[in-house]
């Protein structure tokens, strides 16, 4: 019965149009986008389906954990929704500008304490800065193995069985717990919420911890652990400049289309 | 941390040759080296790989490190990063590049943090500041809507670079670079992970990240037989087959065909997306290519504000024509 973690991180709608994005470049920072909803960064909701179907194979415990803050409680509640077992919610000014690494350190030390684990999961990447760190990040501040870009899990022999994503095709990798594993969309789709996990999802522990509470370094934590420097954030400039084919109808279009390519040259 | 210098490049073999991606990034540090007076440096790390090092230094390369050691025919992370750990330590480099590849998202994170400095991941452009003499790492961020441009101050600066964002070099064999070995210092016991198995997804035609032409379906497409329709496109083009997301994940097509931030990177001549929106993620993999053409029903697909080119209408009435007028141009 292996205790899981999962770590998971509350972002603004990745897919929302991207018309509709913007930055303020001054002070850094994304500006928030009006009808753009938050949500569990999608590939750590895959994560999640990567521990609960260990949970159906093999029983066990899930505790979920996420550094944030505002929180929207009906999203970050979605793992235990789907069926996880526990959440922790860590919160405080001090994990405030911090980097990939100063994440990894508090989210390592949250883990800490959170105690017995065979198997952490964690996404691929964020979707909102794309870094793909803070799981190796993990790994390395609990010094334990990692294997990273997971399309599938499973538990085989009191060993974990990988099967890691690489160009062209995957490897099988096999490795003793503790582990740290990142997940990637080839996992597949992740379970939607049931009624009755939405009702449960209500009374399971939720505990939200502070600095103090994971016994952090404060010099280790936040801007003051940080050792990237984001100089610059902005919007590349498109010239949009789109020729519409037209033609008598759709087929004509086409035709005209192929025209234009020869005309062009490209063909 | 006056003593760092020079910058150094992870190299990566692919089937017992310096793989693209190391080519571009020997091609693409020399201006950044040339800025700071410093001198570029790769590291080889595999077994049986001696031969190698001539290669590199026809390619770009001051200094060879090659550690040769039968632990490292394979990638993993337990041999690799405490090998690179001891080669930084030892070699003290200011910059420090990998390859935005599934070896360096892998390594180049751990590296960086045992190394107690930061890592700018998937690169698309590095410089060096006038002034601090910092690097600048700049790359895509949120999907590839925005940019963020990075630097540290710690040494070694690390960076992974995006496939196909550098240029390789014209091979020159009068070249001259020093090699040196160096013990890997490995033991199996170190090693806590085991592959067992390695499994190939066979490609037909040309690959994908070669292709000078590649036709793009999208969710759109709606079927995994519609697909064959656009191969039999870019069979007439001479070009290779690529998707967005939901046809891999879907099952339609291999994952392998997959294009965008977290698949595949194209720069080819000439791209023909076809019953895609153009999200964002997926664009990142695209934006190296010279023409993209746009196949849509609707006419507010985000495509339409990257393509050069475009029909609005369903792609079923619109490809037909247009391939049949192709052929008959391609053969006239
Ligand atoms: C972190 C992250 C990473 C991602 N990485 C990638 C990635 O690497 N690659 C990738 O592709 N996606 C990626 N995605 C997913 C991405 O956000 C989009 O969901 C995906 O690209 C949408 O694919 P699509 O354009 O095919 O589908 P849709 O957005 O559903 O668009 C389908 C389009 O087809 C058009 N259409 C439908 N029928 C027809 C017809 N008969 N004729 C003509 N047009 C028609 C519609 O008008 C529509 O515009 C990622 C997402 C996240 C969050
Ligand atoms: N603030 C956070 N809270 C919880 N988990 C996180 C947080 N940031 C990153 N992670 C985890 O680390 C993965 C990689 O994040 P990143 O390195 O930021 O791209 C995510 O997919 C999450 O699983």
């Amino acid at each position: 019965m292996p205790n899981m973690i999962v770590c998971v991180k509350q972002i603004a709608d990745p897919e929302a149009p991207p018309g509709s994005f913007r930055v303020d470049e001054a002070a850094k920072k994304v500006l928030p986008a009006s009808g753009v909803s938050q949500v569990v960064s999608p590939f750590d909701e895959q994560a999640v389906e990567a521990a609960l179907r260990i949970k159906d194979a093999h029983g066990g415990k899930i505790t979920v954990i996420s550094l944030g803050k505002d929180f929207v409680g009906d999203v970050i509640k979605k793992p235990l929704a789907m069926g996880a077992d526990e959440m922790v919610l860590l919160e405080d000014a001090a994990f405030e500008g911090a980097d990939s690494r100063s994440t990894a350190y508090a989210l390592a030390m949250a883990i800490k304490k959170v105690g017995e684990y065979e198997v952490i999961f964690c996404g691929r990447q964020a979707a909102d800065w794309d870094a793909g760190q803070v799981g190796s990040g993990i790994a390395e501040f609990l010094g334990i193995p990692s294997v990273t870009v997971a399309k599938n899990v499973e538990l085989v022999d009191g060993k974990v069985r990988v099967e890691r994503v690489v160009t062209d095709g995957y490897e099988v990798v096999d490795v003793s717990p503790p582990v740290l594993i990142t997940v990637s969309n080839e996992l597949g789709e992740p379970r939607y919420p049931k009624l009755k996990g939405i009702m449960s999802a209500k009374t399971k522990p939720v505990a939200t911890w502070t600095a103090q509470d994971i016994s952090a370094d404060a010099s280790q934590l936040g801007a003051a652990g940080a050792r990237a420097k984001l100089l610059k954030l902005f919007v590349p400039v498109k010239e949009a400049k789109c020729e519409i084919i037209e033609g008598e109808n759709p087929e004509d279009a086409g035709a005209n289309l192929a025209l234009k390519l020869r005309e062009i040259k490209l063909i | 941390m006056a003593e760092n210098k020079g910058v150094m490049v992870c190299g990566e073999i692919i089937e017992g040759k310096l793989a693209p991606i190391t080519l571009e990034m020997l091609g693409g540090t020399r201006a950044l080296a040339d800025t700071l007076g410093e001198e570029v440096s790769l590291v080889l790390m595999g077994s049986g790989i001696g031969n190698l090092a001539s290669e590199a230094i026809a390619f770009g390369a001051d200094k060879v490190y090659v550690v040769d050691d039968p632990l490292l025919a394979d990638y993993q992370t337990d041999s690799y990063l405490p090998v690179m750990e001891k080669v930084v330590r030892q070699a003290a480099p200011n910059i420090l590049l990998l390859g935005q590849t599934a070896i360096g998202r892998d390594l180049a994170p751990k590296l960086a943090f045992r190394l107690d400095t930061a890592v700018a991941m998937d690169c698309i452009e590095l410089s060096i500041d006038p002034e601090s003499k910092l690097m600048l790492g700049t790359r895509p961020v949120y999907g590839g809507n925005a940019r963020g441009v990075y630097a540290c101050e710690t040494r070694p600066q690390m960076a992974t670079v995006r496939a196909k964002a550098m240029e390789p070099r014209e091979r020159d064999d009068s070249g001259k670079g020093e090699v040196i070995s160096i013990e890997s210092g490995l033991d199996p016991s170190m090693i806590r992970t085991k592959i067992v198995d390695k499994v190939k997804e066979e490609i037909v035609g040309i690959k994908l990240e070669d292709a000078e032409v590649v036709i793009c379906g999208g969710r759109g497409i709606g079927s995994p037989e519609a697909f064959k329709d656009l191969e039999a496109l870019a069979k007439l083009l001479g070009g290779a087959v690529g998707a967005t997301r939901p046809p891999c994940d879907d099952g339609w097509v291999p994952s392998s065909l997959q294009i965008g931030l977290t698949g595949k990177i194209i720069s080819p001549t000439l791209y023909i997306g076809v019953a895609l929106s153009g999200s964002s993620q997926h664009l990142a993999g695209c934006t190296g290519a010279k023409n993209i053409i746009a196949i849509n029903k609707d006419a507010e697909a985000n495509i339409f504000r990257e393509a050069q080119f475009g029909v609005v209408g369903d792609y079923k009435k619109v490809l037909p024509a247009f391939a049949e007028k192709l052929k008959e141009l391609l053969s006239g």
